[in-house]
């Protein structure tokens, strides 16, 4: 037996290893496509063209319409999801009855746990119809749409980890504003918010990183017109729904088609693998503060 | 009340104020859980109503079609059960490899840190740029083609930081004096945690891996990247085959414009749903159980 | 004279002469032989310069008030303080003539002939009988079924358990009471016959009774161990043990046999100390 402890050692730290190797992985496939697609296209006609019709006869490669597109969906779900879902974390942390609690949190995670092929169904036949009889403008294909189930989907995530923060923030501030006359209201908002601001900063860094790269609401509900719009009625298309639109065609290995779905897929994981450094670093931060 | 020696008009027509802004604010927070509740259910109801219709024995174990009231999902429920056992084979094993040697080995040096700062990282990772790397490395280049081993082993990928934090965090709550009573009987470090923190994790662990694979169950855009086609018209009859899954299917359903098919799409969406019932039951009652058998 | 001021002062001198009351004047075999034994946590010194002589068959109490380093002592013994990362050793410390943290010791075989009983009681949830089994299987000392049995009988009766738990050996050993599972501790920690039992506070969290049975166990397992046992209990220290050791600030400052502790320390601080003027 004592022979084998270090065999077993070794073996357990390859196994944590994979998860580097993981990485090592996605940023060498990336890679490879990405600079082989540069080498055909120029980079700056890449991020800065305005016009994304690269399966055109005569195709033009610039980005920025589905980045708009990314950015408007992600914006629409942040609006609906930030001011949700920071409202119920403070509510479920400084007002509600540990009964409601107990019930409101796994109907939070419920909403989490659902696929999200499901809200795409919602979105395309629940939501934009339901929307329609407001907005007579609105098209069968928009952005305002999945960007309002987006941000229902997101909620559990701004309103959890929110919560997290705020019960991390020591009863001694909350006791010092009681004490000083004021009400659970400004007690929750001028001292509470404030001393978990790094927290909850983190953690609505990390829903709009999940928000961008969503998939699947968008590729059903929101179209596959890239456009450089501010409409958020119309039909546009984000990265991610670019990338399902190229899988689901029979484009052949090796052609520029192809490469395009890895600088697309670059430019998303380096978006959001620097919006996700920057809410482990408040994180990080933010626990050190309180412990 | 008026007139008491505490507080004059101003400073209670203040406190008045107060109050009520204090009351607004709990209503206000009130109606957005009631929202988020609303939505949940309506998103349930809607597909309850267009779907339930269709869901029955032959819709169950019934082929694609290309007439919406003869289609089934078998070919999509088996493939996703068998994508989903493979993932787990794949990804648990070393889930739990990992975080033990994160947890019970590593000495908190830089590699440690690294390995964990990149493990946080990974789980927030986008899903469709695992899709991306598995059509890279195990379609392309290991020559898996679009099989099921070449799906599972993406999905198993993407879930297994999920598993990995989870089997941490079970691990950290087995008491120190656990692992030194066993130590002071002589045992070895690998002896203390096979025998006996891992059976006293265990719950934890498994609680932790039927999340991480019901979240896997559902994911439908690395599949699609990977290039599981929407097609295929049978069951899965190995590794090596072709493959389809329910999200997938469902996508494929909900795209066309017919409502027949949407309606397949709302039954498909059902027994989806039914599947991540019975597993987060499952999950709930494993920590249940034992819980009040430890205590 | 009890003012911390003076007590300092007092132990200035003492770490000068130290060695004069380092081992009480008898002339008996040595099981346990500590040399000049320094211990740190990271930065932090816990231990300074301890040597000491601990004798076979007897019972040997190290006391001194919370955070003295009479428990991290008691683990250097066993080597348990090697499973918290960033502690260093210096010295030496002979067993039995050999120096456990010398080169191509196996710190797993230690701990075997070793035991060691926790101030919290830390039963595995297992059952009884797999409890005292544990230790035997892992160290391959299992043999047939009904040698394991046996081997499990004879160590709850050691412990003075058996008949308490003869009829439910496969009943969860958390269901047993506090008492019962330290006993429980104890028999496990003989199950795999080592010769030196090290106790860390034993009975600190259990009602008198249940002490008093502990201490009437202890009493019993000298004539077969080696015994050290920690404790902050002065009255527990003068009832069971044979020889006593003070610790205090990391250092040890008297160790003699406990009838002349207690009547006529050496050390003012001492003195101090078993008189309850601190602690």
């Amino acid at each position: 037996m004592k022979r084998f402890e270090p065999l077993i050692e070794w073996a357990l730290l390859l196994c944590a290893l994979l998860s580097i190797g993981t990485t090592a992985g996605i940023i060498l496939v990336l890679t490879i496509e990405t600079f082989a697609f540069l080498r055909e296209v120029p980079v700056t006609d890449f991020l800065f063209g305005t016009n994304w019709t690269p399966l055109f006869a005569t195709p033009s490669f610039g980005v920025l319409p589905l980045v708009a597109g990314t950015v408007m969906v992600s914006a629409i779900a942040m609006a609906v999801a930030l001011p949700m879902g920071l409202l119920s974390a403070v509510y479920l942390s400084e007002y509600a009855p540990l009964g409601v609690r107990r019930m409101v949190k796994p109907i939070l995670e419920i909403l989490a746990g659902v696929p999200t092929v499901v809200y795409g169904y919602f979105a395309l036949l629940f939501v934009t119809p339901l929307l329609q009889q407001v907005l007579p403008g609105l098209a069968g294909f928009n952005a305002l749409s999945p960007g309002i189930v987006m941000g229902i989907m997101i909620l559990p995530l701004v309103s959890s980890l929110s919560e997290d923060a705020m019960q991390a923030v020591p009863r001694g501030l909350r006791e010092g504003a009681y004490a000083l006359g004021a009400t659970k209201m400004q007690t929750s908002l001028r001292v509470v918010l404030p001393a978990a601001f790094s927290g909850i900063t983190a953690a609505c860094i990390l829903a709009a990183s999940r928000a961008i790269g969503e998939t699947m609401i968008v590729a059903i509900a929101a179209g596959q017109q890239p456009r450089l719009t501010a409409n958020p009625l119309v039909p546009i298309e984000t990265m991610t729904a670019y990338i399902v639109q190229v899988s689901l065609g029979d484009t052949p290995q090796g052609t520029l088609e192809y490469r395009t779905i890895f600088a697309v897929g670059m430019l998303l994981f380096l978006g959001t693998f620097m919006l996700n450094l920057v809410s482990a670093w408040l994180r990080a931060r933010f626990r050190e503060e309180y412990s | 009340m008026t007139g008491t020696s505490l507080a004059d008009g101003g400073v209670q027509r203040a406190i008045a104020r107060r109050r009520f802004l204090d009351l607004a604010f709990q209503a206000l927070a009130l109606l957005i859980l009631i929202l988020a509740l609303g939505s949940l259910i309506a998103l349930i109801t809607d597909v309850w109503r267009d779907g339930f219709s269709r869901l029955s024995w032959d819709f169950l174990t019934g082929f694609p079609s290309r007439r919406a009231a003869n289609a089934g999902i078998w070919h999509a429920l088996s493939g996703s059960m068998l994508v989903i056992l493979v993932t787990g084979t794949l990804a648990v094993p070393i889930g739990v490899a990992s975080a033990i040697y994160l947890e019970e080995y590593s000495r908190r040096n830089l590699m440690a840190r690294i390995i964990e700062i990149n493990i946080t990282n990974l789980a927030a990772v986008p899903s469709i740029i695992y899709g991306l790397l598995g059509l890279g490395l195990f379609v392309r280049a290991m020559g898996m083609g679009r099989s099921v081993l070449a799906g599972a082993s993406t999905l198993a990928l993407l879930v297994l930081p999920v598993i990995i934090l989870s089997t941490r965090e079970a691990l950290r709550a087995v008491p120190p004096s656990i692992r030194e009573g066993s130590y002071a009987l002589g045992a070895t470090k690998w002896q203390t945690v096979w025998y006996q923190v891992l059976p006293i994790a265990l719950p934890g662990i498994l609680t932790g891996m039927i999340l991480a694979l019901s979240r896997a169950i559902g994911e439908t855009a690395p599949l699609i990247s990977i290039g599981a086609l929407t097609f295929v018209a049978f069951a899965p009859d190995g590794l090596w085959s072709p493959f389809t899954v329910l999200p997938i299917q469902i996508f494929n359903w909900v795209s066309r414009p017919q409502v027949e098919f949407q309606a397949n799409a709302a039954a498909g969406i059902l027994v989806l749903l039914a599947l991540l019932l019975t597993m987060n039951a499952a999950a709930i009652w494993l920590r249940d159980h034992y819980q009040k058998k430890l205590s | 004279m009890s003012d911390p001021a003076t007590r300092l002062t007092a132990l200035g001198a003492l770490a000068s002469r130290s060695s004069q009351h380092q081992h009480p004047p008898v002339d008996r075999p040595v099981k346990i032989h500590a040399e000049s034994l320094n211990f740190s946590y990271g930065s932090t010194r816990a231990l300074t310069d301890i040597s000491i002589r601990i004798h076979p068959n007897v019972v040997t109490a190290f006391i001194g008030p919370s955070g003295c380093g009479k428990s991290t002592f008691l683990r250097t013994l066993n080597r348990m303080n090697d499973i918290i990362p960033g502690t260093r050793v210096e010295g030496k410390v002979l067993i039995d003539g050999t120096d456990i943290y010398g080169p191509g010791i196996d710190v797993v075989a230690l701990r075997r002939r070793v035991g060691m009983v926790f101030q919290k009681s830390n039963p595995f949830p297992k059952s009884i009988f797999d409890n005292i089994a544990y230790g035997l299987r892992i160290n391959g000392m299992a043999g047939t079924r009904s040698e394991l049995a046996e081997r499990v009988e004879e160590s709850l009766r050691q412990a003075a358990l058996w008949d308490e738990v003869k009829d439910r050996l496969q009943t969860s050993a958390l269901a047993m009471s506090g008492g019962q599972q330290q006993r429980l501790c104890i028999a496990r920690a003989l199950a795999v016959r080592p010769d030196i039992l090290l106790m860390d506070e034993p009975a600190s969290a259990l009602d008198p009774i249940a002490t008093q049975r502990i201490e009437e166990l202890v009493y019993d397992l000298k004539k077969t161990y080696t015994i050290v046992i920690v404790t902050h209990n002065m009255q527990q220290a003068a009832r069971v043990s044979d020889f006593t050791a003070f610790f205090w600030l990391g250092r040890l400052v008297e160790y003699d046999r406990t009838d002349k502790m207690f009547t006529a320390p050496a050390e003012k601080v001492t003195e101090d100390y078993v008189t309850g003027r601190f602690g």
